[in-house]
Formats: C-alpha cells, structure tokens, sequence
C-alpha cells in the first residue's frame, strides 16, 4: 500500500557524497606500520623523561643494590642466599615497574594534559597507539632485565642457567608476566582523574604489591595467609617463575608449598592477561576528565 | 558544497545549558567565524563539530558525515587546533610534527610547514623549551600538516604578539585561496573581521547574528553619525542618509571643519548583540 513510485530523476537530487572510506581495508597494515613508528617514539620519549628514569626504571635496581647488599645469610642447608632470592625476584619488580608503573602513570598523563586528544583528532589507527605502548615497554623491559641480571651476576652471586630449558621459562615467565602487567597498566591509567594525581595512584597499588608478593621482603619471612592474599595478583606468580629460573630446583623448597607451580604460574599470568586485555577494551578512555 | 551543516544543535552539561539549538551553514572553501563571550559555547559546538564530544541532538554533518560515527579517513580531511595546547612530552618541533606527518595519508611537507608557521629555526627544541607563543605555532602546524579540506581554529591567536598575529591571518588567507574550508574561533573583532566572510555571534549558546563582516547586525544601515566643528561649537547629527547629510552640510555652509562620518563599528555591534541578550 504504501509503495512508492520511482521517479526517473530522483538520483539527480541526490547530493553527492564524498568518497566512502577507500582505505579501510589497508588498514591493519598502517595501523602495524605506524604502530612501529609509535615504538621508536614512545621509547625515546621514555628515556628522555629523567623523572620517569628515575622513578619506573630505577626503583628495581635501587632496591636491588640495597636489600641485597643488607640481607646476605645464606639458607640452612641450602646453597642459596637472601641475596639471589631478591635478585631474582626483583626481575618481577622491574618487569612490572616499566609495564603497570610507567604506562599507568605517563598515559593518565597523556590523557589529562591533551596529548591523547590531539592523537584521537588524527586518522592514525588507535591500535597503532597500544602497539606502540606495548613495543616500547617491551624494548625498556628488556634493558631493564639485561641491567638487573648484570647486576645480579656481578655482585650477588646470581647464576645464570646454563641449560636451555629453564631459558624457555624465562621466556615464557617473561612474556606473559609483561603483557598482564601492560594490560592492567593500561587499564589501571584510567583510574587517577589528574595528571598531578596519577603517580600516587598507581604507585600504591605497586608498592603495597611489591611488599605482600614477596618482592621486597623475601617471601620466605612473609606469613602464609599474605602469601595466598597475594596469590590473586600476578606478580607473585611472576616472581616465582622468575626464582624457578634462577635459583634452580634446589630452591623450590623455599616455596610455599615447595614447589615453583609452573602450571600454576602459566596459568594466573594468562589469565591476567586476558582479563587485563578485556578491561583495556572495556574502560579505555581518550577523553580526558572534563570531557564529556 | 556544504562542508558544515547543523541543525537544531543542543548540549548541556548537567545543569548548565552550553549549546542550546544552533543551526550554521558553512560552504565549502569558506572562512567562517564563530565569535562570542567567555562561556558561549565556541568550543562546545567546534568540539561537537570535530567529532570528541558527544551531542544531546541535533543533525550534523561535517564532510558529508556524522561526527559521532565518522570512520577514521574522515580525520584525514579534518584539522584541529585546541583552544589550550597539549603539553608534549620530551620531543623536539621536528620529531612531533614529523610524526603527525605520517599519521595522515596526504600529509603537507613537514619542513614547508614549519616554515609556514615560522618555527624553522625552533625545529631543534624540545616542546618545553618553547615560548607560549612558539607553542601556539606548533599547533597550527599540527592542525594544518595533514592537508585537511576543513580546518578548526579554537582561538589559534591566542598568546600570539601582534606580529605573528598578522603572518597568522597571511597564513589563514594563503590556506583559504587553496580551498581550505575553515571554521575560526575568536574573541578578537579586527581578527575575524578581516579574516573571515561570514561571522556568527554566538551568546549563551544561541545564534545571535549572522552575517558577513558589514552587514552582521545590521551594520552596513545602522545610523550613522556626523560630526563636525562649526563656528558655535561641535555639532552631531544621527542619520540613515550620511551621504546627503554631509552634501546638505556642504551647500549651506561650505567646508567645516573636523568632518567626520561614522559607522558603528564591529565591536559596537557585537557588543550590543551579546549585551542585548543580557536582557
Ligand atoms: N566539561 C564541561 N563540564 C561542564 N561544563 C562545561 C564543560 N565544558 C564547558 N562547560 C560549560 O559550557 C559553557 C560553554 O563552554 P565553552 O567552553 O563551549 O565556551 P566558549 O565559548 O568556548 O568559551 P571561551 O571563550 O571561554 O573559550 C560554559 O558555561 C562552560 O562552563
Ligand atoms: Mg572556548
């Protein structure tokens, strides 16, 4: 009943259209490419940022010189010292000083003083700005870690494995300990409402963490009801693959339940890493505060 | 060709009503200026139009598309400059407009935009490192590096001395003849007068006038005044017809002295347009 007619002419009224988005199946391609570009930048700003040296990229070797140089008993009968436990387990600190600490803090930075808001205004691809996040983290984890085990190695009898098998561990530990400490960092850069307000928010969770996960205190002398609150988070478990590394099997005596639970740690580090990433999609503001 | 179209516009901030159903026409290759008080609604409205913040209702169609839901190309066409400048991390004038160079698809030349803007000789400087005025350049030259076919200006003059101003309005002007549609920002009358060919008053969020620079408001009839000195002291007459006053003048008393005819000027319109509303 109510069909129309087709006029002849009705194309003609039609103003025309600029053209739709012809570049949007070149997209994933660009969006890699200046993703890589967004790595060389966000890695030299990161260096370029002396406060953000001291306070994200120092903070894990500061406190390795020092509580490993206060705290050097070895265990009974065990050839490990308080010092190697720390030197181990502080990778987990670093690792997650340049990932949760640096991104949490420096994007709600961004966000608050218009940098983010100048990029959005861009046609550069969102996902160039993470990847480029990501790589950059990723590139001062690994000039993080290189300096802690040189450290390490040189003044607090770290050693290095000589097999191959617990460098797969490392690998593994290490990737998935970085990605679920960039995802929450990232999510985590959402929470502080001010740039002036970001380092005391972010930095409490990091240190409370670094206390009750057994970073800054062996886990050895930490009760056991702390260790299991901890045992929610992932930096313990990140620690604790970190120590299977580099303390070997001798040591898992140590452990809570005497034992590194590499599945276990494979696990919680996977599944931080995906909800991380979910609360990334979910939360993720361009906007800041004022902004509605 | 439209670039800009709006249609009963409206956005409000809990209670306070920012931008309170504005309609603006602005054609392709116009330089178009929205000029009112502190508090208006400028930068809720240009903001809308660039697509970061939401609108209550009201059509808009900025390049053929909504704003809201443009894809990421639109952004290709689109430059802005914010009113308040970014505070940019540890980067130099050339890494940071660099950069941006390579997020458009059509960039402009990065050196030839800092030549433009004037900031040749600061390419070397970290952003912190700059004048306020410097960094006012510095996001001209990010709003202009993409090549966009409509450009936003949030007051861009602002912090600028009167100098950069005037190499400003050159650029705004070389933009223009290139076809840049642009959409200018400003509590400065001279700068939108000579800048721009049509001008909307903007006052509590409403439109308050629209017209080009010598009509807005009614200003190319508006009364005009003459004066001149005669024998027994300053004399002021208010007509529609200056022309035939000054000719009347001239038959019965032949030159006078300290002649003048006037014409409201911009800013006496304005200020009577956004006063106007006070009532
Ligand atoms: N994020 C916000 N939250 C609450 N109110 C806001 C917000 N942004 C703007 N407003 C209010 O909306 C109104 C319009 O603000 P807007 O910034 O658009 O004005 P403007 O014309 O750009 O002013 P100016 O010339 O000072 O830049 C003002 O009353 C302002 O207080
Ligand atoms: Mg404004």
């Amino acid at each position: 009943m109510s069909e129309r007619v087709t006029l002849p002419s009705v194309t003609e009224e039609r103003p025309p259209r600029p053209a739709p988005d012809r570049f949007a199946r070149a997209e994933p391609g660009r969006a890699l490419r200046l993703g890589l570009v967004r790595t060389g930048l966000e890695t030299r700003m990161f260096f370029r940022e002396k406060d953000q040296i001291a306070f994200v990229f120092s903070i894990a070797v500061v406190m390795l010189v020092i509580l490993a140089s206060i705290f050097t008993t070895r265990y009974r009968g065990l050839d490990v010292t308080v010092s190697q436990v720390y030197a181990a387990g502080l990778i987990g600190t670093g690792i997650m000083a340049v990932s949760f600490q640096n991104l949490g803090i420096s994007i709600a930075v961004e966000r608050d003083l218009g940098g983010l808001r100048r990029l959005v205004a861009t046609p550069m691809p969102p996902s160039a700005y993470f990847i480029g996040k990501v790589g950059s983290v990723f590139i001062v984890a690994v000039i993080q870690i290189a300096i802690l085990l040189g450290i390490g190695v040189a003044f607090f009898d770290l050693e290095l494995p000589s097999a191959i098998g617990p460098w797969l561990t490392f690998v593994w530990v290490f990737v998935l300990g970085l990605a679920s400490m960039t995802m929450l960092g990232i999510a985590a850069s959402s929470v502080p409402r001010s740039a002036r307000s970001a380092t005391a928010v972010i930095t409490l969770p990091f240190v409370v963490l670094q206390f009750v996960s057994g970073a800054f205190i062996p886990h050895t002398d930490l009760p056991d009801w702390l260790l299991n609150l901890s045992a929610v988070f992932p930096l313990k478990w990140l620690c604790q693959g970190m120590r299977s590394v580099f303390l070997g099997e001798e040591a898992a005596v140590l452990e809570l339940t005497g034992d590194y639970e590499l599945g276990r740690v494979a696990l919680v580090l996977a599944a931080w890493t995906v909800g991380g990433l979910v609360l990334c999609l979910l939360t993720f503001r361009w906007k800041d505060n004022r902004t509605k | 060709m439209t670039a800009v179209r709006v249609r009963g516009l409206r956005k409000r901030y809990g209670g306070v009503v920012a931008v309170d159903g504005i309609d603006l026409d602005i054609q392709q290759g116009e330089v178009f200026g929205l000029l009112g008080p502190n508090g208006a609604g400028k930068t809720t409205t240009v903001e809308i139009l660039e697509g970061y913040r939401a609108r209550d209702s009201g059509e808009v169609d900025v390049l053929g598309m909504d704003p809201g839901k443009a894809p990421n190309s639109w952004r290709d066409r689109i430059g802005v400059v914010w009113q308040s400048t970014a505070d940019t991390p540890e980067l130099t004038v050339a890494e940071i407009i660099g950069n941006f160079a390579r997020y458009y698809r059509h960039p402009r030349d990065p050196g030839r935009v800092m030549e433009q803007v004037e900031l040749t000789e600061q390419a070397g400087k970290r952003v912190h490192a700059l004048s306020g005025g410097q960094r006012r350049r510095l996001d001209v030259a990010l709003g202009i590096i993409g090549d966009p076919d409509l450009l936003f200006l949030d007051e861009p003059t602002t912090g600028l001395d009167p100098e950069a101003r005037r190499r400003f309005a050159d650029l705004i002007r070389g933009l223009a003849a290139e076809g840049t549609t642009i959409l200018l920002t400003s509590h400065y009358l001279d700068e939108v007068e000579t800048l721009a060919g049509r001008i909307a008053v903007i006052a509590r969020g409403k439109i308050v006038a629209e017209g080009s620079p010598k009509t807005l408001g009614g200003r190319a009839t508006a009364v005009s005044t003459v004066q001149w000195v005669g024998e027994d002291g300053l004399h002021t007459i208010e007509t529609d017809t200056p022309a035939k006053a000054v000719a009347d003048l001239y038959a019965e008393s032949g030159e006078v002295a300290g002649l003048t005819v006037t014409r409201p000027t911009l800013e006496d319109v304005y200020l009577k347009l956004i006063g106007a509303d006070d009532e």
